[in-house]
């Protein structure tokens, strides 16, 4: 096989042995890389019903199929894979930077990583050696010093680390895994599952060659795709980088605000991507083999949060920003580089904390809960030490560790209302009361509320089709895009580039240029239906039903106030024709389940027993 | 007078993407491995980036230190060669370069940045960096242009100080 390694390391923690295994091209055609090798060795590696702290809850790498090659935008991205102690349902989360290419380097495409080790470990992978060592001495470090110290420890600076800081280790179930210092596999709580693991970090080095079929028809069709990833399709990401949206979804009254109690925000200048791009960001950086370079770093010179340093998108600067009503930047960039440095998801925490300053506005938590912060919407200065008290489980942030599902059915009281989880997983940046193609591919995403699994905002805000109007068609349009988002993250390509890829044809072709496996554009669309719906399998398979594709409650009730989407809500109503129309669309049935017709057509017949068929 | 002409990297420039070592190591190698290239990119966090290949040193070091006499510098462009016959991959050779420009390869011997001799369009990094970052110059050209750039600050300067005797005198 050109490309893929074929090869599969499992570790065993309790034990700490090790084997490894192979891939046939027959499995690489069917799942591509990233998310399809992950959903798929998950599936086929536990056990239903498992708590995700088990030790038999397997934490899988997966790399994408074109990583460590030139293909734009991909070299260094994988996917981290388990059951979710967030939803109890698939847990999964993308991370790029420099780590990915490494594995693929040092021989593995998946690593699988069973068990717990009887004390804090780290993996040691390093081409063929593979070490569990003692991690005792980086237990409580931050994700930044544990990357460092296990460079000084085993002499090499080129040496790439995946680590949870000490929001994992106290398994918090918002725990990510940060590499490279600015990257995050952030969401579902993955950090947690290595946290119960006993595993701090994951550290790999690789020297081996990776060959591509046909070098040359790959440069000459790189060529085409990195000029087009110069070009206008990409320039947001290249200019003021996603952090323009601030502004723009806050004209669109699309900005989730003070925990979507509105959907623009006052304060939207002072932490805009403006601003940002001003007076904060000192340099724009890239990631492996990308002609885009789009990390906006911005630091703080001066006030109360000087010093601090943070990669900023977008999300983060939602969820600290216009999510808990600070317009304070300095405080937005501080709660952002302490998500990185005690690895926690930056966008649960920010909602979680919006969520508790509800709480707090209510008097439903008090200031003894809150360890004396004042946790009012718009302070800046609570709002940071409570991401710190959240890694850490002090006071309040016990409870907020649980994540906002959780919290809200402790607390009670009607919290609940304005909880906003789908399926147990945070809310993100979009107000769906007022675009309801959105709304669907959040109740319908496979990870909990995401917009990353099918990006179906862009219908609404692009003018498209009618954001205020839900349709049986937007289901047609939201399977779509899943499929598409589940090739584009098996590859696994970079989304911000994902206007310069003819669909299906430029990916299929990349693939065979990089893999030699033939792959038809039809084929390639069909394998995104494939894993789709595998994802779907394993979900049924773990209890979820058509109940859980849903919308939280606030959405439903709690009108938009202001703003060109004012009065926007997103009733039962709307979404029931949504969800018709998409599991029809799937070819599923009303109860969201795939037909027995549906899982021969993928290949999937192995599966039939999950929807109760032989 | 001319002098040696060398890949130069412009550091403001360079963003750490690597493509120049992806690219290098598929011209040299015909696959990918950073770790193989003959040029390489240092990140120093939180955002220094820098590619660093053979600056073509008059009276070359690693030419002098190599205990074998496997590395000659070419008169003509200044180019190391290394006689893969001669060199045993002793290493010798890196601790003589104040760069890390030359490496010992996997296949245990010594490679460091030829100018991409036998293509046609030249160094393959040049033409690849999406950030314009490398060029093929000389120190000649290079302190030129330092030249350059010191007086247009210089007059930028003193224009800006004229600017502000005529507001004082307004």
């Amino acid at each position: 096989m050109y490309a893929y390694t074929g090869k599969i390391l499992y570790v065993d923690l309790t034990t700490g042995r090790y084997k490894t295994d192979t891939f046939t091209e027959e499995f690489a055609r069917a799942y591509i890389g990233g998310t399809g090798f992950g959903i798929k060795t998950l599936i086929d590696n536990i056990e239903p019903g498992l708590d995700p702290f088990d030790p038999q809850n397997p934490l899988i790498f997966a790399v994408g199929a074109t990583s460590a090659t030139m293909v734009p935008c991909t070299a260094s991205k994988f996917g981290i894979f388990a059951k979710s102690p967030a939803t109890n349902l698939l847990g999964e989360a993308y991370s790029t930077g420099q780590w990915g290419a490494e594995l693929r380097m040092a021989g593995y495409d998946i690593v699988v990583i069973k068990g717990r080790a009887p004390k804090p470990s780290y993996l040691w992978i390093d081409d063929e050696s593979v070490q569990i060592r003692n991690a005792s001495q980086l237990w409580g470090k931050t994700t930044w010093d544990t990357e460092q110290l296990i460079r000084d420890e085993l002499g090499d600076q080129n040496i790439r680390v995946s680590a949870i800081g000490p929001a994992g280790e106290n398994l918090v179930r918002l725990a990510c895994l940060i590499n490279d210092h600015f990257r995050a596999a952030g969401r579902t709580g993955l950090g947690a599952v290595a946290g119960s693991k006993n595993l701090k970090a994951v550290a790999v080095r690789g020297t081996h060659d990776v060959y591509v079929a046909e070098p040359e028809g790959l440069k000459e069709f790189c060529k085409d795709l990195y000029e087009r990833a110069k070009g206008p399709a990409t320039a947001k990401y290249r200019t003021l980088g996603t952090p323009a949206n601030i502004l723009i979804m806050n004209a669109q009254a699309a900005m989730p605000t003070r925990n979507y109690q509105s959907a623009s925000f006052e304060g939207a200048e002072k932490v805009s991507g403006e601003n940002l791009n001003e007076h904060y960001v000192t340099k724009i950086q890239g990631c492996s083999a990308c002609p885009c370079r789009c990390e906006h770093i911005a630091e703080v010179k001066e006030g109360p949060f000087k010093n601090s340093i943070a990669r900023m998108e977008y999300e983060p600067m939602m969820a600290f920003g216009p999510y808990c009503g600070v317009d304070d930047m300095g405080a937005v960039i501080k709660a952002k580089q302490y998500c990185d440095l005690y690895g926690v998801d930056a966008i649960g925490t920010g909602i979680v904390i919006g969520f508790a300053m509800e709480c707090y506005e209510k008097k439903l938590i008090s200031k003894e809960d809150t360890g004396g912060l004042e946790l009012e919407f718009g302070n800046g200065a609570a709002m940071v030490d409570m991401v710190r008290k959240i890694a850490l489980r002090e006071d309040i942030g016990n409870l907020l560790a649980e994540g906002v599902k959780r919290a809200s059915q402790k607390i009670g009281q009607g919290s609940e209302h304005f909880a906003m989880h789908i399926k147990g997983l945070e809310m993100t940046g979009y107000d769906i009361r007022g675009l309801k193609t959105a709304a669907l591919g959040y109740a319908v995403s496979r990870r909990g509320a995401d917009h990353q699994r099918s990006g179906s905002y862009s219908w609404d805000l692009s003018g498209k089709v009618d954001r205020f109007k839900a349709e049986p068609g937007r289901g047609k349009l939201v399977m779509g895009d899943e499929d598409l988002y589940c090739v584009i993250d098996s590859m696994i390509i970079c989304k911000f580039t994902r206007t310069i890829w003819k669909v299906y044809d430029d990916i299929a072709k990349v693939y065979s240029l990089v893999t030699g496996i033939p792959m038809t554009p039809a084929d390639m669309e069909k394998a995104g239906e494939r894993i789709s719906n595998l994802a779907r399998l394993f979900n049924i398979r773990e209890g979820m039903t058509r109940e859980d594709d849903s919308i939280p409650e606030r959405i439903k009730t709690d009108p938009i106030p202001s703003g060109i989407a004012k009065g926007s809500v997103t009733t039962q109503q709307d979404l029931d024709i949504m969800l018709d129309g998409y599991y029809e669309a799937r070819g599923w049935t009303k109860a969201g389940v795939p037909t027995k017709a549906k899982l021969d057509e993928l290949g999937l017949e192995a599966y039939a027993d999950i929807i109760g068929k032989e | 007078m001319a002098r040696y002409k060398f890949v130069s990297l412009d550091i403001d420039k360079c963003v750490g993407c690597r493509v120049c070592e992806y690219i290098c190591s598929l011209e040299k190698n015909k696959s990918f491995n950073p770790n193989r290239s003959r040029i390489r990119m240092v990140r120093i966090y939180p955002h220094t980036n820098a590619s660093l290949n053979c600056r073509l040193c008059e009276d070359a070091p690693c030419v002098t230190a190599c205990p074998r006499k496997a590395l000659t510098q070419s008169e003509e462009n200044g180019v190391i060669a290394v006689n893969d016959a001669l060199c045993d991959g002793c290493g010798w050779c890196i601790k003589a370069c104040d760069f890390g420009a030359i490496f010992i390869d996997s296949k245990r011997v010594a490679r460091t940045c030829d100018l991409c001799s036998t293509r046609e369009s030249g160094p393959a990094c040049i033409e690849w960096c999406p950030e314009k970052a490398l060029e093929l110059t000389t120190t000649d050209i290079l302190s030129q242009k330092a030249r350059l750039s010191a007086v247009q600050r210089l007059v930028k300067s003193a224009d800006e100080s004229k600017l502000g005797e005529e507001h004082a005198q307004k």
